[in-house]
């Protein structure tokens, strides 16, 4: 008996602190503010997507709102027949290059920025936030120029690089905030170890940056599928075209054939939405991080 | 880490490549191609012609002045309700509900697609046979056949609802994630003494904003004031030049005519605006100045 007296007293947890009851859901002021306004955002934002899906898988001619049996003939138009599986191929090597090429050069500039101090840096910071300001509508004609006597002309390359140095600033500034965020202790400690400044990033910090590069990255992916004047303008031969331009030929040629041009739509937007719908979650956490302050 | 090695330089080198050869080398061979007569189809004439271009593009020229007029028109209506829209959807999901998740990647979803599928989407929707407008007069709202295209009179709105349509998500995602740095506290401060919703609004949520707005409007300024793809897709500039921004005149000219000489000239003519509206506009709106 007396043992279990003089136990020490394991000390009781109070009970966890019950969670504050919000009535929020019975706020009958969350329909108006936040149900109501919601669902009216969402039809604006999803009946245009509906519009063209239904015209892509509804025979030509019907007008049910909601098509059955559906059919793929309008794919199988646009993509064997218009050629939009070519496009299809030509905006993937694009959109995959400038990926690539802006995610590496975005990670060294960006880490450059982040982890050193050097003479030009502010001048440096300066001229990328300066380009922002640069329209690339504008640029069209020197542009068209340098890519001439380079002969850059219809050649999926050169729309790679086009596209990189157009994003590449904003991708680095941003990256250069994700660089920030992650600890230098990190990396110091390691080359303590004995690690070189190279091995000590590749295998200290550049792992904490798969969101950034997952982020970065699918924004150039998205920048350079969607670019349009590029490839309209210096890519004119048609088995270089990309799916923008292809589409913008189907606004003209097929203004009645509104099945082609939606099934085109279709094709153009399934990509990029499904990138973007997985990526926007890091998008928002990693502005909020502070990227965007610099 | 302060250091003298040239591990820095080599790191930024390639950026600083390509954007030497396509940002700035392009600008100065504008600034040189605006002083000459150049055209693709007319070499023969091509020359130094001095401030001629200018001359012609600031007395001769209606269409500049008019594409400039649309052109602030078309930014200050866009960025006006491109803001509002963009911070009320920011508030709604930055809410807490069931879905919150699958909502926010919807209503966001807009903002990766092209301007050119913009386009054609809503081609689709505003089609007067088949398009919504013809769905609405069969329930009974509205006129059949109504072609908001091709009205000069509501092809302005359509333009505008169109890019609304893209572009809103681009303030929502921005100001989402500086909302989510707002520490709560704050409210709760602002609760005890007080404060209700919009009060909190106001003197909280406001301020915090204030740089991310500043900075985001100025940015989309910028960008709608260039923005092609969806113009020249959609109208074309049209009906009779009444959609024409001047980025699209740019284009047009260098395009359709290949007149790069004075194409260039009003490109110069649309930095040199940009940039003291940019700078005019930092300096009004105090940015950075926040404690």
């Amino acid at each position: 008996m007396t043992q279990t007296l003089t136990r020490p007293e394991t000390p009781v947890s109070p009970p966890p602190p019950a969670p504050p009851r919000r009535k929020k859901h019975r706020d009958p002021s969350r329909f108006f503010r936040l149900h109501l306004p919601l669902a009216f955002y969402l039809l604006f934002t999803l009946i245009p997507f509906y519009w063209m899906l239904v015209f892509a898988l509804r025979p030509a001619g019907e007008t049910a709102l909601v098509p059955w049996p559906i059919t793929f003939e309008h794919f199988d138009t646009v993509w064997n027949g218009i050629g939009f599986g070519l496009f299809f191929q030509n905006s993937l090597i694009i959109g995959v290059g400038t990926l690539v090429v802006v995610t590496v050069f975005a990670l060294m500039g960006g880490y450059a920025l982040a982890r050193f101090k050097f003479r030009g840096q502010r001048v440096f910071l300066l001229a990328l936030l300066c380009t922002q300001f640069i329209p690339g509508a504008m640029m069209l004609i020197p542009l068209f120029v340098i890519f001439k006597s380079a002969g850059l002309l219809n050649s999926l390359t050169g729309l790679i690089i086009a596209d990189t140095a157009f994003q590449l600033p904003l991708a680095l500034i941003l990256m250069s905030g994700f660089v920030r965020n992650v600890p230098v202790e990190l990396e110091e400690a390691a080359m303590v170890d004995g690690c070189s400044r190279l091995r000590a990033f590749f295998a200290v910090t550049l792992p904490q940056l798969r969101p950034a590069l997952v982020a970065v990255g699918s924004f150039a992916f998205i920048g350079a599928w969607n670019n349009f004047l590029f490839a309209l303008m210096f890519a004119s031969k048609q088995d270089k075209f990309t799916l923008p331009v292809g589409l913008s030929y189907a606004l003209g040629e097929f203004n009645t054939d509104f099945g082609a041009l939606a099934a085109g739509g279709v094709v153009a937007a399934v990509p990029v939405v499904l990138v973007f719908a997985v990526v926007q979650r890091f998008l928002v956490q990693g502005l909020s991080a502070g990227a965007v302050k610099g | 880490m302060r250091t003298r090695t040239w591990a820095p330089y080599a790191l930024i080198a390639p950026t600083l490549l390509l954007m030497a050869v396509f940002l700035v080398y392009p600008i100065a061979s504008v600034g040189w191609f605006s002083l000459r007569q150049h055209t693709v189809t007319q070499p023969w004439k091509n020359g130094f012609i001095g401030f001629e271009n200018f001359r012609r593009m600031l007395f001769e020229d209606q269409l500049f002045w008019q594409s400039l007029a649309f052109s602030a028109k078309w930014v200050v209506v866009e960025v006006g309700l491109q803001l509002v829209l963009g911070l009320v959807l920011a508030l709604i999901v930055n809410e807490t509900f069931v879905g919150r998740a699958l909502a926010r990647s919807l209503v966001f979803s807009p903002w990766a697609v092209s301007g050119v599928l913009t386009t054609g989407i809503w081609i689709l929707l505003y089609n007067p046979s088949t398009g919504i407008f013809q769905q609405l007069a069969q329930w009974g709202i509205g006129d059949p056949g109504t072609s908001v295209l091709g009205d000069p009179a509501t092809v302005f709105p359509a333009t505008v609802v169109t890019e609304l349509w893209r572009g809103v998500p681009f303030f929502a995602i921005l100001l989402l994630a500086d909302l989510q740095t707002i520490p709560n506290d704050l409210y709760e401060a602002a609760s005890v003494d007080g404060a209700g919703r919009w009060r909190r609004f106001i003197s909280v949520t406001l301020p915090h904003l204030r740089d991310a707005i500043v900075l985001s409007t100025l940015l989309r300024a910028v960008w709608e004031f260039n923005n092609v793809d969806l113009i020249y897709t959609l109208t074309g500039g049209g009906p009779a030049n009444q959609t024409t921004t001047l980025p699209l005149y740019v284009a047009r000219k260098a395009v359709d005519s290949h007149d790069f000489g004075y194409g260039s000239a009003l490109t110069m003519a649309g930095f040199v605006i940009l940039l003291f509206f940019s700078i005019l506009y930092l300096r009004l709106s105090k940015f950075g100045s926040r404690a």
